[in-house]
C-alpha cells in the first residue's frame, strides 16, 4: 500500500517535472536579522516566490556572521550545503579554495554582469575566471559624518584635508564638544584606521598596504604618520568611547554631543530613522583623500544536487542582481546598488554622492576594497593588522613600535 | 547464567558512557591535536606540517598578552576568592542570629550566570555610568575610577567582577568544612585557655587541607576556562588588552577562520590545566594507596 501510494505521488511529481523545468528551490544562509535588513530579505524572498521558486530561509544571527559561518562550516562538512549563502570578499575565494563553490557564469553571461558592475567588484565575485557569487550592494566605508547645527554654530566647514580636520577638532574641543564619536571596539578602530590611511597613503599606498600586503609599504614612513594621526584621534575621543557600539556613537553626532563619526553608510540608515534630513541636520563627506573604499554584500553559490536547487540557484542569482531587487534592497539598506545602471532619483543625496564617487574612482583605479570589513584581506592577515592597530589605540605605544608590529604581525599570519 | 549477568551487567551498563567519554572527550582531544600540526584554515585540514601553528602562536603579542593575562587573572581570583571566602566564613561561624540569610546572601552570586555578573559589572564600573560618575556627583571631583577602560588595569576589573562571583562560593566549602572539625578538638582547645585565633590557625584551618585543595582545583579551572565573563565585561578590550587563552582560540576559530591556530592555542591551555590537574590527581591516588 505504501509503496503503491509513494510509486504514485512520484509518477505524479515525474509527470509534472516533465513538460516545466524544475521547480526552483533555494535554501538561503544569511545574517540579515535586524529591523532594516529583514525588511530588505523579504523583498527578495517576496520576488523569488513571484517567479515561482520555494524559498527555504536560514537566519542565523549573531556575532556579526560569525555564527553563521559557524553553521555554514557544519553543512559544509556533513555534505549538505546551503544553495546560497550570504559571503563576502576574499572569503569568496577561501571556500571556494576548499572546492565547495558552484559555478554561475551562465547566468552572469546571460544577464550581462561583465558590463554592469564595476570592475574591480565583479573581481570579487568571480573564482579563477567563473563568476560564484552575486553582488547585493555597494556599502561605502570611507564617510564622515557630521552635525549641521554644530559645525555652523563654530564656523567650520566639512574637513578637506586631515590637517583641516585636525584644526577642526582642535577648535571643537576648546568649545566643549567631543569631535569624533567613535566607539571602542576593534572594528570601530580599524574601520577610522583605514579611512586615515586611505587619505595619507593615497590610494596606492593603500592598495599597495592592504591588498598586496607589500613590506615596504606597511614599515613606510607614510605608515608611520598614519599611525601619529591616529594618535591624534585618540585625543579627539571622548574618555567613555571603550566598547561603545557604533549606533550610539551615531546618536552622540545626532543630539550635539559629538561633531563628527567616521563609519560605513549604514550611520546614515540610523540618521534617517530618527528623522534627520541629509544636508540640513547631518552632512556626508567622504574622508579627506582620494579613493573610495568598498564592502560588498554578495551571495555565494554553493555546490548542490538536484535540478530544483541548481533552477533556484540560477534564478536566485539572476533576481539579486537584477535592477528592481538593487533598488528597493538598496533603498532599504542605506547602501547604493551595486550594478551601475540603476536609476536613483528615489535615493537621497549621500547615495548620490556615493554612487558618482563609485564610479569616478572605478574609472581611475582608486576603487579599493575595505579590509576593516574583510573585504581586501583574508580573516587571518586582516585579523592580525587589526590587532596591532587596536592595540595601539589603545595604548600609549608609539607610532614607530606600531609600525614594525605591524609587519611582525602580518607576516606571522600568512 | 545468572552469575555471568552478574559479573558483565555493570560492565555493560558502564560501557555506552566509557565509549561516549573515549569519543567525544579523549578522540576530539586527539582530534584537535593532530589539527593543531597541521595548515588548516577555514576549514581543517589533515596533513601533518610540523610545528608551524605553535611558532605562529608563541611569536603573536596577542597570545603573551592572553597568556600574561591568564596568569595575573587565575592568581588575583584564586588568591582573593580564598582568602575572602575563608574570612567570611570564620566568621558566620561565629554561631550568629541570622547566619541563615547571610549565607544565602554571599552564595547568591553563584546563581548568576557568568554574563549577568559581567554586564552588571561594565555598568558599575563604566565610568560614565557607574562608581566614578555617582562619586564625582557627590562632589568629588578628582575621583577616578576608571580600571575596565584602562588598558593596564582592565584586567583587574575582570578579576573584581570574578571574586564577587565566586567568592560567595568558596564561603560555602569552607563554612561546611569548619563544621566538619570535630568539636571535642575544640572544646579542649578551649578548655586549656587558648586564644581563638589560635584554635583556627593551628587547629581548625590545618585540619581542612582536603577543601583547601577542592577549593583551589575548582578555582583554577573556573580561571582557565574563563571566556564569558570576559565577553560580557569588556569584550577582550580595550584593545585586546583582557584577551584570555579561551577568547583567544574563539577569535581564532570563529572569526579569523584559523582553525590551526585555534587548535594550537587549545592544545596550550590543555597544557596549563593539566600542569594544575596532574599533580592533585598524584596526591589523591597517593592518599588511596596508603
Amino acid at each position: 500500500m505504501k509503496k503503491s501510494v509513494f510509486a504514485a505521488v512520484s509518477a505524479i511529481a515525474v509527470t509534472c517535472a516533465m513538460p516545466a523545468m524544475a521547480e526552483p528551490q533555494a535554501e538561503v544562509l544569511h545574517w540579515w536579522t535586524s529591523g532594516g535588513e529583514a525588511k530588505s530579505v523579504a523583498v527578495l524572498q517576496k520576488e523569488f516566490a513571484d517567479n515561482g521558486g520555494t524559498w527555504t530561509d536560514m537566519p542565523v544571527a549573531g556575532g556579526g556572521g560569525d555564527a553563521a559561518m559557524t553553521a555554514l562550516r557544519a553543512r559544509v562538512l556533513s555534505g549538505n550545503a546551503p544553495t546560497a549563502v550570504q559571503l563576502k570578499g576574499p572569503a569568496i575565494q577561501e571556500w571556494y579554495e576548499e572546492g565547495v563553490l558552484a559555478d554561475i557564469s551562465a547566468v552572469a553571461e546571460a544577464e550581462g554582469w561583465a558590463d554592469v558592475l564595476p570592475a574591480s567588484i565583479a573581481g570579487h565575485m568571480k573564482c579563477e575566471g567563473t563568476w560564484c557569487a552575486a553582488p547585493v550592494n555597494v556599502h561605502r566605508v570611507d564617510w564622515i559624518w557630521a552635525n549641521a547645527d554644530v559645525l555652523e554654530a563654530n564656523g567650520i566647514a566639512m574637513p578637506t584635508t586631515w590637517d583641516e580636520f585636525n584644526a577642526a577638532a582642535d577648535k571643537l574641543a576648546a568649545a566643549g564638544i567631543t569631535p569624533l564619536a567613535h566607539g571602542g571596539q576593534a572594528w570601530q578602530d580599524a574601520t577610522v584606521f583605514e579611512a586615515v590611511a586611505l587619505g595619507i597613503l593615497g590610494a596606492d599606498g593603500f592598495k599597495k598596504a592592504f591588498v598586496d600586503l607589500d613590506m615596504d609599504t606597511l614599515k613606510s614612513d607614510k605608515m608611520v604618520a598614519v599611525f601619529d594621526q591616529m594618535r591624534k584621534m585618540r585625543g579627539y575621543v571622548d574618555d567613555n568611547f571603550s566598547g561603545r557600539d557604533w549606533n550610539l556613537a551615531t546618536a552622540m553626532v545626532m543630539n550635539g554631543e559629538a561633531a563628527f563619526q567616521i563609519m560605513g553608510d549604514w550611520a546614515k540608515g540610523e540618521f534617517l530613522a530618527a528623522g534627520k534630513a541629509p544636508g540640513e541636520d547631518f552632512l556626508c563627506a567622504s574622508v579627506p583623500g582620494d579613493g573610495f573604499l568598498y564592502n560588498v554584500d554578495s551571495f555565494a553559490m554553493f555546490n548542490v544536487d538536484g535540478d530544483d536547487k541548481k533552477a533556484g540557484q540560477d534564478l536566485l542569482s539572476k533576481l539579486i542582481v537584477g535592477q528592481n531587487f538593487q533598488k528597493v534592497f538598496n533603498l532599504n539598506k542605506g547602501s547604493i546598488p551595486a550594478r551601475v545602471d540603476v536609476a536613483l532619483d528615489d535615493f537621497d543625496s549621500c547615495a548620490h554622492l556615493s554612487a558618482k564617487d563609485m564610479s569616478e574612482s572605478s574609472d581611475n583605479g582608486s576603487l579599493l576594497p575595505s579590509y576593516a570589513h574583510g573585504m581586501a584581506l583574508r580573516g587571518a592577515q586582516s585579523g592580525a593588522i587589526t590587532d596591532v592597530v587596536t592595540a595601539h589605540f589603545n595604548s600609549d605605544m608609539s607610532s614607530a613600535d606600531a609600525v614594525n608590529q605591524l609587519a611582525d604581525a602580518v607576516a606571522n599570519s600568512m | 547464567m545468572t552469575e555471568w549477568l552478574e559479573r558483565h551487567i555493570p560492565k555493560m551498563v558502564l560501557a555506552p558512557s566509557f565509549i561516549a567519554i573515549l569519543v567525544f572527550v579523549y578522540g576530539f582531544i586527539a582530534w584537535t591535536a593532530w589539527v593543531s600540526l597541521t595548515r588548516s584554515r577555514l576549514l581543517p585540514k589533515y596533513e601533518i606540517e610540523g610545528i608551524i601553528q605553535y611558532e605562529r602562536l608563541f611569536a603573536s603579542p596577542r597570545f603573551d598578552t592572553a597568556m600574561m593575562n591568564l596568569f595575573i587573572f587565575g592568581t588575583l581570583f584564586i588568591i582573593i576568592s580564598m582568602v575572602l571566602g575563608l574570612l567570611i566564613a570564620i566568621l558566620l561561624d561565629q554561631k550568629i542570629r541570622t547566619e541563615g540569610v547571610l549565607r544565602t546572601i554571599y552564595l547568591y552570586p553563584m546563581a548568576l550566570s557568568m554574563i549577568v555578573t559581567g554586564t552588571a559589572w561594565k555598568w558599575i564600573m563604566n565610568p560614565g555610568l557607574g562608581i566614578e560618575k555617582m562619586v564625582r556627583d557627590w562632589g568629588f571631583e578628582n575621583f577616578s575610577f576608571d580600571w575596565v577602560i584602562d588598558p593596564d588595569m582592565a584586567i583587574y576589573a575582570v578579576v573584581i567582577a570574578g571574586v564577587w562571583q565566586a567568592s560567595g562560593f568558596v564561603m560555602a566549602l569552607f563554612l561546611a568544612g569548619l563544621r566538619s572539625v570535630d568539636g571535642e578538638i575544640i572544646k579542649a582547645a578551649q578548655v586549656d585557655g587558648i586564644p581563638s585565633w589560635r584554635i583556627y590557625s593551628a587547629i581548625i584551618i590545618p585540619s581542612m587541607a582536603p577543601i583547601f585543595l577542592s577549593a583551589f582545583i575548582v578555582l583554577a579551572h573556573l580561571a582557565i576556562k574563563s571566556f564569558d565573563l570576559v565577553i560580557a565585561l569588556t569584550g577582550g578590550g580595550p584593545g585586546y588588552a583582557t584577551d584570555l587563552p579561551a577568547t583567544y582560540m574563539y577569535a581564532m576559530a570563529f572569526s579569523r577562520g584559523d582553525i590551526g591556530q585555534a587548535a594550537s592555542s587549545a592544545m596550550v591551555m590543555m597544557a596549563v590545566v593539566f600542569a594544575i590537574i596532574v599533580p592533585y590527581l598524584y596526591s589523591e591516588l597517593r592518599v588511596k594507596h596508603d
